[in-house]
C-alpha cells in the first residue's frame, strides 16, 4: 500500500493552480451565463433554469445531439475493428515495422484544419483524386450538395485520421504478449481465431478500453475537420454539437443558451465516459478477484 | 499410438503448414499495403497540388505535376504573414509542452507514491478536463484572457492547451512512475539525497522514456488543435492553421498556396515522429501494458 | 508415445555460423527411449531450452534431423508432432474457466464432449483442481495457474512426449515438492516420454530416471543419477552435481599413482601417459580426515548442515571439501586427508579418462 502523506498536496499544487485557472474559472463563467439573460452588452439578470428548459425543448439541440451520437457510433464501429485488424497484420520487427509505425502516425500529427483541407481538396469532383475517381465510376457524388455524400466523406476522413491511433494502441498491447502464449497455443492446436479470441483480445483489453474512451471523447467533440470540409452543411446535415455551439456562442453571441448548451454537452460526455468505464471495470470484477 | 505421424502425414503436413504461413504473411502484406495506400493517397494529393500552379490545378486534371513549381512554397516562405504563423505555432506548442510536463511531473509522482486526502477524486477530476470539449471553453477563455490582458499572446494559447494536456501528461507519467519500484526512492532517502536532488538525478532518468512519451502527446495535441488557438489570437500570435483558413476565404481560393501551407504543417509532425520512431510502439502503450 | 531420435543435430541462432562457438547447441546424436523420464540439466544459457524447443518444433535446427519413432519430423510444425509442453511461466487462457482451459487442447482436436469431460475430470482430480474447475483462470494464484498449465500438458493421452521447461520456477518450495511427486506419479501411471528441463539438480535427480547434463551447448553426460554421482564424465558434471560438488585438483598421473602437492595418492586403476591438463576428481563424500596417514591439509572451517558436516580445507593452496558423516570424529590433530582410491577419477582436459584395471 502507498503511505498516507498529505504533504503530497504540495506536489499536486502546481497542477491544481494551473487547471483551476484554465478550467474552473471558465466553467464558473459558463455556469454564471447559463442562469442569466442579457439585453445589452453588460446588463445581466437572473433567468433561473430558463435556458436549460428552452434547451430541452429545442429541436435544434436534439437534432445536433442525434447527429453527434450517430457520428460517434459509426466511427467507433468502423475504427475499432479496423484498428485491431491493422494491428494484427502489422510487421512485428525490423525496418518494415518502423516504416509502418512512422507512416501510420503521420495523420495523427496533422493539424485538424489541414486534415479538413486535405479531404476538402481530395473529395472535390473538379480537382480531387477521390471526387474524380468516384465520378468516373458513374456515381453522382458531391459532398457540398448531398447530405449522404457529406456524411460519407466526413466518416471516411475520420477513419483516415484516427484509425491509426487505435491500431497503434492495439499493437502496443499485442507486443506485450509473451511468446510462450503463442507457442502454447500452437501446441494446443488452437485455430487462428482461437488465438485471437482467447489470447490476443484479452491481453489487448486494457489498451482497447483506453482507445475506445479516447475515440469516443474526441469524436464527440469533433469540430474543426467537418467545419472545414462542409461548414456543417449541406443545410444542417453535418452540424455536430461543437459546430452548433460555436455558431451559437461566437457567431450569434447568444451567451445564455450557449452556456446552458455547454453544460449539457460536457455532462453528456462525462456521463457516457463514466458509464463505459464503470461497466468495463465491473466486468473485470465479475471475472474474479485480481 | 503414433499413427498421427504415419509416413504420408509426415510429408504432407509440413508442406501444408509452410503454405499456410506464407499465405498469412502475404495476406498481412496486402492488408498493410492497402491501408498505407489509403493513408498516403490524400497526403500525396496535397503534395501534388502544392507543386502545381493554380492555373494547372483548375485548368486540367493530372495525377502528377506536369510542370512542377516551387512558387507556392516561395510565396509562403517569403511572406512574414505566412511564415510567422509557423513560428507562432511552434512557440506556443513548445511552451505548452514544457509547462505541461513540468507541472505534471511532481503531481504524477504524488499520485504514484502517496495516498492523500481526496487523491482519487482529484485524479478523476483532472481526467474529466480531458473530456471537456474545446468548443465549450472557447468563449470563456476568450473573455478570461482578454480580462487579464493576455489575449493574442503565445502564453495564452499555451495555457489554454494545458486544459487537456496537463491531465493527459499526469496520467501518462503516473503510469510510467508506477512501474518504478518504490525501493529506489527509499534507498535514495537512506543515502541522504534531498528530494529535488533525488528527483532530478535518480528518478527522472528512470522515467525518461515516459517523459518523452508525455512530451510527444502534448506536442501532438497542441500542434493539431485549432479552435482554441484561433479564438485566442488575432495578429501577433496567430497560428499557421488559422492563417490558412483566413487566406482561403479572403484571396478567393489559391489552391496551390493552400496545399503548400498544408504540406508545411505536416513537416514538423513528421520530423517529431521520425525522431521518436523507435519508441512509438512502447509509447502508445502509455506505460500501462 | 514415441522414441525420439536426434541425428547430427546442431543449432545456431545465426544464419551463417562461423566456427563451433557460434552454435548454441553443438552437434548431438541421441535416442530418447519411449516412456522414459529424462531431465535436461545445466546452468542457464547452456542450450537446454534450445534443445527442448527443437524437439517441440518451435525452433527448426540449423542441421541434423529429428525422428519420432523413425519418422522424420524435422520440418513438421509443432501441432503435427503431437507433443505437449509446459512453460516456465504459467500460460493460461485468462478469460476461460479452469475447465475450459483443460478442455482446450482436446476440443481443438475434435474429441467427443463426453470423452473431453472425463479426461478433464481425471486430470483435475490428479492435480487437485476439482474445486476450481468452474472458476475463471485469471483470478487464480501463480501456483494454481501453473497447475493448469501442467494439466493442459497431461490432458491428452496420446501425446508423443511431454516437455517441461523449468515448470516449477514460480512455485513455492513446499508446493514444488508436492507437484514434483505428482509428476512422478503421473509418469508411473501413464508412462509418457517426459523431458524435464531444469537447472536444479535436486529436481533433476528426483524426477528423472536418466539425466542429460549440458554444458556450453554440449551434452556432457547422459546417465542415471547414480552414474552422474559416481562416475562423472566431465569435471563440470562433477562439481555441478552434488552438494558440495566434486573436488577437482590438478595432478600429475603416473601409472596408478597421482602426484599432488604434498605427496602421491594411489588410484584404483592404471593410466597410460596423459597429455593436456590432467586433474583428479574426488567427491567430498569419499575423502576422509585422518590423524596419521595421507596428505597434509589446513582446515579452514567446519559447516554443520544437519545430517552431516562439511569441512572446508586447503590442500596445497587449493580448496578441498570433505564430508564428515554424522558422529564422525573431528579432532585438532586430524590434519591429513585420504581418498578412497576406487572413487578417484582422472580427467584430461576436463573429460574423464578410463584407466585399466590395476594389476
Amino acid at each position: 500500500m502507498k503511505p498516507i502523506d498529505n504533504r503530497a498536496w504540495l506536489l499536486v499544487l502546481p497542477v491544481l493552480v494551473l487547471v483551476a485557472f484554465s478550467a474552473v474559472v471558465p466553467l464558473m463563467t459558463v455556469v454564471n451565463y447559463s442562469v442569466q439573460d442579457s439585453f445589452g452588452s453588460n446588463e445581466f439578470f437572473w433567468n433561473g433554469i430558463g435556458w436549460f428548459d428552452d434547451l430541452l425543448h429545442s429541436e435544434r439541440m436534439w437534432d445536433a445531439l442525434g447527429r453527434q451520437i450517430l457520428f460517434s457510433a459509426i466511427v467507433l464501429l468502423i475504427e475499432v475493428p479496423l484498428g485491431i485488424l491493422i494491428a494484427l497484420h502489422m510487421p512485428r520487427k525490423g525496418f518494415w515495422s518502423s516504416l509502418c509505425l512512422v507512416l501510420m502516425a503521420l495523420p495523427l500529427l496533422i493539424p485538424f484544419n489541414v486534415v479538413g483541407t486535405i479531404w476538402q481538396i481530395f473529395g472535390r469532383v473538379d480537382i480531387g483524386l477521390l471526387g474524380r475517381a468516384v465520378a468516373a465510376l458513374g456515381i453522382d457524388y458531391n459532398y457540398t450538395r448531398d447530405a449522404i455524400d457529406a456524411w460519407v466523406t466526413i466518416v471516411v476522413m475520420d477513419v483516415w485520421h484516427w484509425t491509426s491511433l487505435i491500431a497503434l494502441l492495439a499493437y502496443a498491447g499485442l507486443r506485450s504478449i509473451p511468446q510462450a502464449y503463442y507457442q502454447a497455443a500452437e501446441i494446443d492446436q488452437a485455430s487462428r481465431w482461437a488465438v485471437f479470441r482467447f489470447i490476443e483480445l484479452p491481453k489487448m483489453r486494457g489498451v482497447l478500453v483506453i482507445a475506445i474512451l479516447l475515440r469516443f471523447m474526441d469524436s464527440f467533440m469533433i469540430y474543426t475537420e467537418p467545419f472545414v470540409v462542409t461548414g456543417g452543411g449541406p443545410g444542417n446535415a453535418t452540424t455536430f454539437l461543437s459546430i452548433d455551439l460555436v455558431k451559437m456562442a461566437l457567431g450569434q453571441f447568444d451567451l445564455g443558451p450557449a452556456a446552458a448548451f455547454s453544460i449539457m454537452y460536457f455532462l453528456v460526455i462525462l456521463l457516457v465516459s463514466w458509464a463505459f468505464y464503470t461497466v468495463m471495470t465491473n466486468l473485470d470484477r465479475e471475472e474474479g478477484p485480481r | 499410438m503414433t499413427d498421427i505421424l504415419a509416413s504420408s502425414a509426415a510429408t504432407a503436413v509440413p508442406a501444408r503448414a509452410a503454405r499456410a504461413r506464407s499465405e498469412r504473411s502475404w495476406g498481412s502484406a496486402v492488408v498493410m499495403t492497402l491501408y498505407l495506400l489509403f493513408l498516403l493517397l490524400p497526403i500525396y494529393w496535397l503534395v501534388n497540388m502544392s507543386l502545381k500552379t493554380n492555373n494547372e490545378i483548375l485548368g486540367g486534371f493530372s495525377l502528377w505535376p506536369v510542370d512542377p513549381t516551387l512558387a507556392n512554397y516561395a510565396t509562403i516562405l517569403t511572406d512574414p504573414s505566412w511564415y510567422m504563423g509557423y513560428v507562432n505555432s511552434l512557440i506556443y506548442v513548445v511552451l505548452n509542452t514544457v509547462i505541461s510536463v513540468a507541472v505534471a511531473l511532481p503531481a504524477a509522482y504524488a499520485f504514484s507514491r502517496y495516498s492523500f486526502l481526496g487523491d482519487k477524486h482529484l485524479f478523476f477530476w483532472l481526467l474529466t478536463n480531458r473530456m471537456a470539449p474545446p468548443a465549450v471553453f472557447a468563449l470563456p477563455f476568450f473573455q478570461l484572457y482578454s480580462a487579464v490582458g493576455l489575449f493574442d499572446t503565445h502564453i495564452a494559447v499555451a495555457l489554454a492547451h494545458c486544459l487537456f494536456n496537463v491531465p493527459l501528461a499526469v496520467w501518462i507519467l503516473e503510469g510510467f512512475m508506477r512501474g518504478v519500484p518504490r525501493e529506489i526512492d527509499e534507498t535514495a532517502w537512506i543515502d541522504g539525497y534531498s528530494f529535488p536532488r533525488f528527483f532530478l538525478r535518480i528518478f527522472l532518468p528512470l522515467i525518461a522514456s515516459g517523459v518523452g512519451v508525455a512530451a510527444f502527446f502534448c506536442f501532438m495535441f497542441s500542434w493539431v488543435e485549432l479552435l482554441l488557438s484561433r479564438t485566442l489570437t488575432s495578429v501577433n500570435a496567430k497560428p499557421i492553421a488559422s492563417t490558412m483558413t483566413r487566406t482561403v476565404s479572403a484571396s478567393g481560393l489559391d489552391w496551390g498556396v493552400l496545399a503548400a501551407a498544408g504540406v508545411l504543417t505536416i513537416i514538423p509532425g513528421a520530423l517529431v515522429i521520425w525522431f521518436v520512431r523507435n519508441y512509438i510502439a512502447k509509447g502508445f502503450a502509455l506505460g500501462r501494458v | 508415445m514415441a522414441r525420439i531420435t536426434l541425428r547430427n543435430l546442431a543449432h545456431s541462432y545465426l544464419a551463417q555460423p562461423r566456427g563451433e562457438e557460434e552454435f548454441a547447441l553443438k552437434e548431438l546424436d541421441h535416442d530418447w527411449a519411449d516412456g522414459e523420464a529424462y531431465a535436461l540439466l545445466g546452468a542457464s544459457g547452456c542450450g537446454k531450452t534450445t534443445l527442448l524447443n527443437i524437439i517441440s518444433g518451435l525452433i527448426r535446427p540449423s542441421q541434423g534431423r529429428i525422428l519420432f519413432d523413425g519418422h522424420d519430423v524435422t520440418d513438421a510444425p509443432t501441432a503435427a508432432r503431437n507433443i505437449a509442453q509446459v512453460f516456465q511461466f504459467p500460460v493460461v487462457y485468462d478469460t476461460l474457466t479452469v475447465r475450459d482451459n483443460l478442455a482446450f487442447p482436446l476440443r481443438n482436436r475434435g474429441l467427443p464432449p463426453a470423452q473431453v469431460a472425463a479426461r478433464v475430470q481425471a486430470v483435475a482430480r490428479m492435480l487437485g483442481l476439482e474445486e476450481s474447475l468452474p472458476r475463471r483462470a485469471r483470478g487464480l494464484t501463480a501456483d494454481a495457474k501453473q497447475k493448469i498449465s501442467l494439466g493442459r500438458g497431461m490432458v491428452r493421452q496420446d501425446v508423443n512426449a511431454i516437455l517441461f521447461d523449468e515448470p516449477l520456477t514460480v512455485i513455492d518450495p513446499q508446493m514444488k515438492w508436492e507437484l514434483r511427486t505428482q509428476l512422478k506419479a503421473l509418469h508411473r501411471e501413464f508412462g509418457h516420454t517426459m523431458i524435464y528441463v531444469t537447472h536444479d539438480q535436486t529436481e533433476a535427480l528426483t524426477f528423472a530416471s536418466r539425466v542429460v547434463v549440458m554444458h556450453e551447448g554440449r551434452v556432457v553426460q547422459i546417465g542415471t543419477p547414480q552414474d552422474l554421482f559416481e562416475r562423472p564424465a566431465h569435471t563440470f558434471v562433477g562439481y555441478f552435481i552434488g552438494s558440495p560438488g566434486m573436488n577437482v585438483l590438478p595432478a600429475r598421473v603416473e601409472g596408478d599413482r597421482a602426484h599432488l602437492p604434498g605427496g602421491a595418492i594411489p588410484l584404483g586403476r592404471g593410466y597410460a601417459p596423459l597429455s593436456g591438463r590432467t586433474e583428479i576428481g574426488i567427491r567430498p563424500e569419499f575423502a576422509r580426515l585422518s590423524a596419521t596417514e595421507g596428505l597434509p591439509v589446513a582446515i579452514r572451517r567446519v559447516e554443520d548442515v544437519g545430517r552431516h558436516r562439511i569441512v572446508r580445507a586447503d590442500l596445497g593452496g587449493r580448496p578441498l571439501d570433505i564430508v564428515l558423516p554424522e558422529g564422525g570424529p573431528l579432532g585438532p590433530d586430524m590434519t591429513r586427508v585420504t581418498f578412497d582410491p576406487a572413487h578417484v577419477g582422472v580427467f584430461a582436459d576436463g573429460w574423464r579418462v578410463e584407466g585399466e584395471a590395476a594389476r
